[in-house]
C-alpha cells in the first residue's frame, strides 16, 4: 500500500501540501488563521449561516465541478485532492470586481457586509451552473445564507443581474478548468494518506476495500464523509474525534446507479449528487431534499451519512423505511443487507458492528400500484430540522388498502414506522371514515416529546392531519392542499 | 479626485450630495471581503485570547469554584474572577449597580459570566473553559413572566400613562372584551458576533476595539472597571456586522474583559465568544405578556383602553426601564384613545438580562394596540381596517396621546388610503373571501397595519451629538463622528450632509472609525437617531468652516459675505469661480482654522416620567404595510404571498439605503413575529442557542410579491437634517401586517366572528392550534 503524510490540494492559485494537519482542524480556521484569508467569516460555526463559504472544486465523474461548501465545517482532512476557491480569488488583476461582487453593489445587497462574502461565493456557484437563474434557483441557492439586514430582496435582485456584467463561460475558473484539473489528477495518487498518530491521526484511505482495511484495524475510527454533523462534535461539542477516516473522497462512494426498480446509492452520494436521480425516479424524495439544510449542507453531506449517524431526526430514514430501502453494511470483506428499519435499534443505537461502516442504501422505487409522498413541517420552510415528518407508501386496490408503510420522523427517539397505523389502513376501503378511524392509533405508536421545535400535542395532531392530507391529496381535485412557494412544475 | 485632476468648473452637481442615491461606502469592499471587522485585524505577535465561564445554575450562591483544572489546561495563561478585577465589578448602564462583569457570590441567570480564561488561543482558552467544577445552592429561579406572583420582583420602576378615566370609559361602554397576549422575545443575531480587542498602552492606558454600538459607553465602563479616568481609555470600531440594539449595551462585557487582561498581562486580548455563548449570554428583546381591557361601541369606535405591559427583563435592569416605557408609549400606535391607561411592569426573571432591540419596546406596545383592533373587530363583525380606520389619530382633533403629546405631523390616514388604494385591498379582499369559500383546507388571509413610530430618545439629554471635521489643504475632508456603522448606512449619509455642505465630490470626503479619542460623550447610535444627529452635528462643523470660509474670501476678495456662493467643487466669490482646494490652500495661507467641532441637540423635547406628561418625541415617523398569506389548516404551515408596503422617511437622504432600511427592517420584524421562538427549559437553559434552533428568515421566506415605496410627497415637519426622517427602526414594524394576515386566515375558519388571539411568535404551531381553537369554537 502506497502512502503519504501530507493533504494536498489547490487553495485559490496556489499548491498546498501540509503535513501537520490536526483531524479536526477546520477550513475555516486554516483560511483565518494560517492564511490570513480573512474574507470568509466565522458567523455560527455549524453550518446554518453562510458566512464562511466557500467553494471546492473537486473531480466527479471525471468532470471538475465547483460547489459552496461551509468552511467552518469542512475538515481540511477531507480537501485531499480538491481545489478551494475563497472571495480573495475572485479579485481581477486589475483589481476590479467580478461579475457578482459588481452586482451586489450596484443592487445594495450588503448593508453590514458580514455575510456578504458568503453571499457572493453561493451566488457565484449559481452563477457558473446557471448563468440566468430563476427566483426558485436563486433561493434554493441561498437556503444556506442568512442575511439579518437586507431582507434579501436586494441580493436577490443582484442574482437576477450578474450575467448583464459578465459571461459565465468566460469566467476564470471555467477558462483555467483544463488545468485545474490536470492538477488535481496528478495529486490522485492512488496513495492512502496517514497524517498523526493517538488523538491526532487522520487517515484519508486509498479505496473502498483500504477503508475497510482501515476499519478493520481501527474499528474506533470516526468516520466522516460530510461532515455536517461530525463537524459540530468539533466546533460546538470540542469533542475528540481522532482517529478520523475520511471516506468522502472515495469514487467508489459516490455512485448512484437505476438497478432495475432499485436505486442504490453510495453511502458516500451528497444530498446535491443524489437530486437529479431521484427527482426523475422518486419525486417526493427530491422536493424532500430541497428543504434539507442549505445548499452548501447538501453539497457536503450524504444520505449514507444521514442513516449512519442514527439521528431520530434525520430525514431520509422515514421515507426510505416508508419505500422498504434496505442497507447494506460491509466489514472487511464480508457485506450484510438488512432492512433500514431494523438499522435504528434505539437512541443512539444502531446495528453496526465495530469496524463496519454502511457501504451504500438500496431504495425500491415505488411502483404505479402505490402513491408515494412524504411531508417535512419545520418551524422555518428551508434549512431548518424536522418538527415532525411523515412518509407514506400505500397501495390502493379495488377502493381498499392493499398495502401500506408509514414512517415518521420527530416522533420518536428513532425514525419509526406507525405498524399500528397502518395496521389499522390495511384492508379497509380508502374512505374518509378508515382515515378517521385510523387516527387513534397514532398513540400506539408515537408518544412525541415537547423540545424547542415543537409540542408533543403539535407533533401527534400535526402527524394524524398528514395522513389526512394524504388521503385528501388523492380525491381532492383542483383544491389546494398545502402552501407553496412555487407554482407546480 | 487627485489635485492634479482638472476641475469641472461648469459642473452642475456634485457627486454623492444629499438625496443621491448613494450606495454604501463599504460596498465594494463587503463583497470583496476586504471590510475589516475586528476579528479580521492582524493579531500583534503576543496576542491572547479570552473566553467565559458560564453559569450553569439559573440561579443561586456559588458554593465553590475549583479552577484549578482550568489554569493547568494546555494553553491557558490566566483566569480571571470577580476579585480580580481591579475597580468597580459593575457594567450598568443604567446606574443601579445590578450587573456585574463577573458574577462573585452568586448567579442570577443560566449563561451568566462568572470568570474568564485567557489563554494562548482561542480553542485551548474554550476547551479550558469546560473543565471548571463549579457548585451551586441551587434557589428557585423565575424563568417565565407568566409564572410570576403578584407583587413579583421589578427590575426598575414601572411607569404608567394615563389620560382621562380609562376605567370609567370601559364601564360605561356598550362593549368590553378583556384578554391576554403573549409575544415572543428575538434573539439579534447580528452576522458578526460580540468581539473586543484590547491593546495595552502606557500608564493606566488601553485602547479597545470593540464591535459596539456605544463606544463612549464601553469607554465609560472600562475605566470605571479598571479603575482609571475615562481618559486613560480610546474605544475604536469602524463597523459592526450587525447591531440591531444587541451592541448597544452588550458589548461592555467583553470590552471590560479583554481589556481587564491586557492590562493585567500586558498583551493584547481578544475575547470573541463563538455563537452559542453569545445567544446565551448577551440580552435580547424583552417578550411580554400584555393585559388589555377594551370598551367600545357597535360600530367598532375605541372608548377607552387599560393596558398592563409584562416584560421579562431578566435578572439586571440594563436598559429595560426605557424599553418598556416605550412600549407604553406606543401602546396606541397611530389609534387615538378616548381615554387610556397604560402601566409597564419590568419583572425580575433568572434570565439573561434583556436589551435593546430595534424599535426598543414600540414594537411590542404596538401589537398590543393592534390586537385591540382585531378583538373589536371581530366583535362587531366588521373588517380589522375598517376599525383601524375608525379609530385613527385625527389630525386636527382627536390627536393627543397617552403621555399628553399632541400628534402634529400626522400623514397616517394618508399613507393607509393611498396603500389601501395602490394594494387594491377591496378587491383582493373579495377574492379572498372567493377563495376561501372554495378551499377547504388552504387559507388566505389579508391585512392591512399602520406604524407611527416616536423618533427621540425618551432620556432627553442622549438627544445630543458631536462631531469633527477637518478640511486639510488639498480641500480633502476628513470626517467623524459619535455615529457608529451596523450596516445601516450612516457613514454615507452623513458624509452625503458634509459633501453638500462644502459642494464638493463624496470621494473627498474620508469617512472615518468612529472613536472616543475625536468625538467624546456621545450617545449610543441608536433609538434611529443617527443620521438625525450625526448628520446635523456634522453639518454644523461643516457650516462652521464654511462661515470662516465665507469671511476669509469676503475679506480677501472685498466682495460681500452674500457674494461667497459654494458651487459644485467650486466657490464663486464675487465675479471669479475658485476651485475649492485652491480657496482652502488661501484660507490656509491666511491662517484660517480648518477644522471644526459640530455639536447638535434636538430641541422641543421634554418628559416628565414622574407625571407621564410631556413631549418626549420630535417628530414621528409613518409608514404601513399590506400582507396576504396562505395558511394550511391541517399543518399551520404558510407562505407570505405579497407585502406591499408605502413608509415616509421625510425628505430622504439616499433613497436606496433608506429602501434597504424598510425592506430589512421588514422582513426582520416578521421574523420576530413568526418563526422566531425563544425556547427556555425549566432549568432556565435557553434551548435555542444556535441558528440551527433559532430560525431568522431565509430568502425563501421574504414576500412572493414586495412591493415597497416611499411616500415621496413626504417631508419632516421639523426642521431635521434636510427635512429627512429617521428610518432605522419605523419599518421594523411593519412585520406586524404578517401577524394580522395570519390572524385573518385563522378567522376564516369561524366567519371572522371570533378573535383568534393569535399570539406571537406565530408558528406553524401556533397557527395550527389557533385553528383548532375557532373550529372548536365555531
Amino acid at each position: 500500500m502506497k502512502t503519504r503524510d501530507e493533504i494536498r490540494f489547490l487553495l485559490n492559485g496556489e499548491a498546498v501540501a501540509l503535513r501537520d494537519v490536526k483531524p479536526d482542524e477546520t477550513l475555516l480556521d486554516h483560511l483565518r488563521l494560517q492564511r490570513r484569508l480573512t474574507g470568509t467569516k466565522e458567523g455560527c460555526a455549524e453550518g446554518d449561516c453562510g458566512a464562511c463559504t466557500v467553494l471546492v472544486g473537486r473531480l466527479q465523474a471525471g468532470g471538475l465541478v465547483y460547489e459552496s461548501v461551509n468552511a467552518c465545517i469542512r475538515f481540511v482532512g477531507s480537501l485531499d485532492g480538491c481545489h478551494v476557491v475563497t472571495v480573495e480569488h475572485l479579485k481581477r488583476p486589475d483589481g476590479g470586481l467580478h461579475p457578482v461582487q459588481q452586482a451586489m453593489v450596484d443592487y445594495h445587497g450588503s448593508q453590514c457586509g458580514f455575510c456578504t462574502p458568503g453571499f457572493v461565493m453561493s451566488l457565484y456557484a449559481l452563477w457558473m451552473r446557471e448563468p440566468q437563474p430563476s427566483d426558485r434557483a436563486i433561493e434554493k441557492a441561498l437556503q444556506g445564507n442568512l442575511c439579518r439586514c437586507t431582507g434579501y430582496e436586494p441580493i436577490v435582485r443582484a442574482a437576477h443581474a450578474i450575467s448583464s456584467y459578465g459571461d459565465a463561460s468566460a469566467d476564470p475558473l471555467k477558462a483555467e478548468r483544463d488545468a485545474v484539473t490536470k492538477s488535481l489528477v496528478a495529486m490522485k495518487d492512488g496513495a492512502r494518506v496517514e497524517i498523526g498518530s493517538g488523538g491526532e491521526r487522520l487517515v484519508v484511505p486509498a479505496s473502498l476495500d483500504d477503508l475497510a482495511a482501515v476499519l478493520e484495524a481501527e474499528p474506533k475510527a470516526t468516520i466522516v464523509a460530510g461532515a455536517t454533523d461530525v463537524g459540530l462534535w468539533v466546533t460546538k461539542l470540542m469533542r475528540d474525534i481522532a482517529p478520523v477516516v475520511f471516506i468522502g473522497g472515495l469514487d467508489e462512494l459516490h455512485g448512484i446507479e437505476e438497478d432495475g426498480n432499485v436505486i442504490r446509492i453510495g453511502a458516500g452520494v451528497s444530498y446535491t449528487e443524489a437530486f437529479a436521480l431521484l427527482a426523475r425516479r422518486i419525486p417526493p424524495l427530491a422536493d424532500l431534499i430541497d428543504r434539507i439544510g442549505g445548499e452548501q449542507v447538501r453539497n457536503m453531506g450524504t444520505i449514507g451519512g444521514n442513516i449512519a449517524n442514527g439521528s431520530p431526526i434525520g430525514d431520509t430514514p422515514p421515507p426510505l423505511i416508508a419505500l422498504g430501502a434496505t442497507l447494506t453494511l460491509r466489514k472487511g470483506g464480508a457485506r450484510r443487507t438488512i432492512p433500514l428499519e431494523d438499522f435504528f435499534i434505539d437512541y443512539g443505537k444502531q446495528d453496526r458492528a465495530p469496524g463496519e461502516f454502511v457501504e451504500a442504501v438500496n431504495v425500491p422505487v415505488p411502483g404505479a400500484e402505490t402513491r408515494f409522498e412524504v411531508w417535512k413541517i419545520s418551524k422555518r420552510r428551508d434549512e431548518d430540522i424536522t418538527a415532525v415528518l411523515g412518509a407514506f407508501n400505500i397501495a390502493i386496490a379495488d377502493g381498499k388498502v392493499a398495502s401500506a408503510r408509514i414512517a415518521y420522523g420527530g416522533m420518536a427517539a428513532t425514525p419509526k414506522r406507525a405498524k399500528a397505523v397502518e395496521a389499522a389502513l390495511v384492508g379497509k376501503p380508502w374512505t374518509a371514515e378508515s382515515i378517521e378511524g385510523a387516527l387513534s392509533a397514532f398513540e400506539e405508536d408515537y408518544k412525541p416529546i415537547t423540545d424547542m421545535r415543537a409540542s408533543a400535542d403539535y407533533r401527534m395532531l400535526a402527524a394524524r392531519n398528514l395522513l389526512r392530507r394524504f388521503f385528501l391529496d388523492g380525491v381532492a381535485g383542483h383544491v389546494p392542499l398545502q402552501v407553496s412557494r412555487y407554482e407546480a412544475a | 479626485m487627485t489635485k492634479h485632476e482638472a476641475l469641472d468648473l461648469a459642473k452642475a452637481k456634485i457627486t454623492g450630495g444629499v438625496a443621491a442615491d448613494q450606495r454604501h461606502d463599504s460596498a465594494h469592499k463587503h463583497v470583496t471581503g476586504e471590510a475589516a471587522y475586528i476579528d479580521d485585524m492582524p493579531e500583534p505577535a503576543g496576542t491572547l485570547h479570552a473566553c467565559l465561564g458560564l453559569s450553569q445554575a439559573a440561579h443561586g450562591a456559588i458554593l465553590s469554584m475549583n479552577l484549578e483544572a482550568v489554569r493547568a489546561a494546555p494553553g491557558v495563561v490566566d483566569v480571571l474572577t470577580a476579585e480580580d478585577l481591579p475597580g468597580a465589578n459593575d457594567i450598568s448602564p443604567s446606574g443601579l449597580h445590578d450587573e456585574p462583569v463577573l458574577a462573585a457570590d452568586k448567579v442570577q441567570f443560566f449563561g451568566q459570566p462568572i470568570f474568564a480564561v485567557i489563554a494562548q488561543t482561542r480553542e485551548a482558552a474554550r476547551r479550558a473553559c469546560r473543565l471548571a467544577k463549579v457548585e451551586y445552592a441551587e434557589e428557585p429561579a423565575l424563568i417565565d413572566i407568566g409564572d410570576a406572583p403578584a407583587g413579583a420582583k421589578l427590575v426598575t420602576k414601572p411607569l404608567k400613562l394615563q389620560r382621562g378615566s380609562a376605567e370609567e370609559a370601559i364601564a360605561n361602554a356598550p362593549r368590553r372584551i378583556k384578554g391576554r397576549m403573549r409575544v415572543g422575545g428575538q434573539d439579534h443575531f447580528y452576522l458578526e458576533g460580540q468581539i473586543a480587542f484590547a491593546m495595552p498602552g502606557e500608564d493606566g492606558d488601553v485602547t479597545v476595539h470593540s464591535s459596539t454600538q456605544h463606544p463612549s459607553e464601553v469607554q465609560h465602563m472600562v475605566a470605571h472597571v479598571l479603575g482609571v479616568a475615562s481618559h486613560a481609555v480610546t474605544v475604536e470600531v469602524r463597523r459592526m456586522g450587525g447591531g440591531f440594539g444587541g451592541k448597544e449595551t452588550q458589548g461592555n462585557q467583553f470590552a471590560a474583559i479583554a481589556a481587564v487582561a491586557a492590562k493585567r498581562l500586558n498583551r493584547p486580548v481578544k475575547i470573541r465568544p463563538d455563537r452559542d455563548d453569545d445567544m446565551t449570554a448577551t440580552g435580547k428583546r424583552h417578550d411580554f405578556l400584555i393585559d388589555y381591557e377594551v370598551g367600545f361601541d357597535d360600530d367598532g369606535n375605541i372608548l377607552g383602553t387599560d393596558f398592563t405591559y409584562a416584560a421579562r427583563c431578566g435578572f439586571s435592569s440594563d436598559l429595560s426601564g426605557p424599553v418598556t416605557d416605550r412600549a407604553l408609549f406606543h401602546c396606541d400606535n397611530a389609534y387615538y384613545y378616548p381615554a387610556v391607561r397604560a402601566v409597564s411592569a419590568p419583572l425580575y426573571t433568572n434570565t439573561v438580562s434583556n436589551t435593546a432591540f430595534r424599535g426598543f419596546g414600540g414594537p411590542q406596545g404596538m401589537v398590543g394596540a393592534e390586537r385591540i383592533i382585531d378583538e373589536v373587530a371581530f366583535a362587531v363583525g366588521k373588517d380589522p381596517l375598517e376599525i383601524r380606520k375608525k379609530n385613527i389619530y385625527g389630525t386636527t382633533a382627536r390627536n393627543v396621546t397617552p403621555y399628553h403629546q399632541t400628534v402634529e405631523d400626522n400623514v397616517i390616514a394618508r399613507i393607509v388610503e393611498e396603500l389601501e388604494q395602490s394594494a387594491d385591498y377591496g378587491k383582493r379582499r373579495r377574492q379572498i373571501e372567493a377563495f376561501n369559500a372554495n378551499s377547504p383546507i388552504v387559507k388566505r388571509g389579508l391585512a392591512l397595519t399602520p406604524v407611527k413610530f416616536g423618533i427621540s430618545f425618551t432620556a432627553t439629554h442622549f438627544n445630543q451629538a458631536g462631531a469633527l471635521v477637518h478640511v486639510y489643504t488639498d480641500g480633502s475632508v476628513h470626517l467623524n463622528h459619535g455615529g457608529t456603522e451596523m450596516g445601516q448606512g450612516l457613514y454615507v449619509k452623513v458624509a452625503q450632509v458634509v459633501a453638500e455642505e462644502f459642494q464638493i465630490d463624496i470621494d473627498q470626503v474620508k469617512i472615518t472609525a468612529t472613536t472616543t479619542g475625536k468625538v467624546p460623550n456621545t450617545s449610543a447610535t441608536a433609538a434611529s437617531s443617527g443620521s438625525d444627529l450625526n448628520g446635523m452635528a456634522a453639518q454644523n462643523a461643516a457650516q462652521q468652516i464654511k462661515g470662516r470660509l465665507v469671511d476669509f474670501a469676503a475679506g480677501h476678495y472685498e466682495v460681500p459675505k452674500d457674494q461667497v456662493v459654494f458651487l459644485p467643487g467650486r466657490v464663486r466669490v464675487g465675479n471669479q469661480e475658485i476651485p475649492f482646494a485652491d480657496l482652502i490652500k488661501q484660507a490656509y495661507m491666511a491662517r484660517v482654522q480648518l477644522s471644526a467641532a459640530g455639536f447638535y441637540k434636538t430641541p422641543k423635547i421634554h418628559w416628565d416620567r414622574e407625571k407621564g406628561r410631556g413631549h418626549p418625541f420630535y417628530y414621528f415617523a409613518y409608514g404601513a404595510a399590506c400582507a396576504e398569506v396562505s395558511v394550511d389548516t391541517l399543518t399551520g404551515e404558510y407562505m407570505v404571498e405579497r407585502v406591499d408596503i408605502l413608509h415616509e422617511t421625510g425628505r430622504s437622504l439616499n433613497r436606496v439605503i433608506d429602501l434597504g432600511q424598510i425592506e430589512g427592517g421588514f422582513i426582520q420584524g416578521m421574523g420576530w413575529l413568526t418563526t422566531e421562538e425563544l425556547i427556555w427549559d425549566d432549568k432556565g437553559r435557553l434551548r435555542t442557542h444556535a441558528p440551527s434552533t433559532y430560525k431568522i428568515p431565509l430568502a425563501s421566506d421574504r414576500p412572493k410579491v414586495f412591493n415597497v415605496t416611499l411616500a415621496d410627497w413626504s417631508e419632516n415637519a421639523e426642521p431635521t437634517v434636510h427635512r429627512s426622517k429617521a428610518v432605522g427602526e419605523p419599518p421594523f414594524m411593519l412585520g406586524m401586517s404578517v401577524l394580522h394576515a395570519l390572524s385573518d386566515a385563522v378567522a376564516s375558519v369561524a366567519g371572522h366572528r371570533i378573535c383568534p388571539r393569535l399570539d406571537a411568535p406565530a408558528t406553524p404551531e401556533r397557527v395550527l392550534m389557533a385553528v383548532e381553537r375557532l373550529r372548536a369554537a365555531r
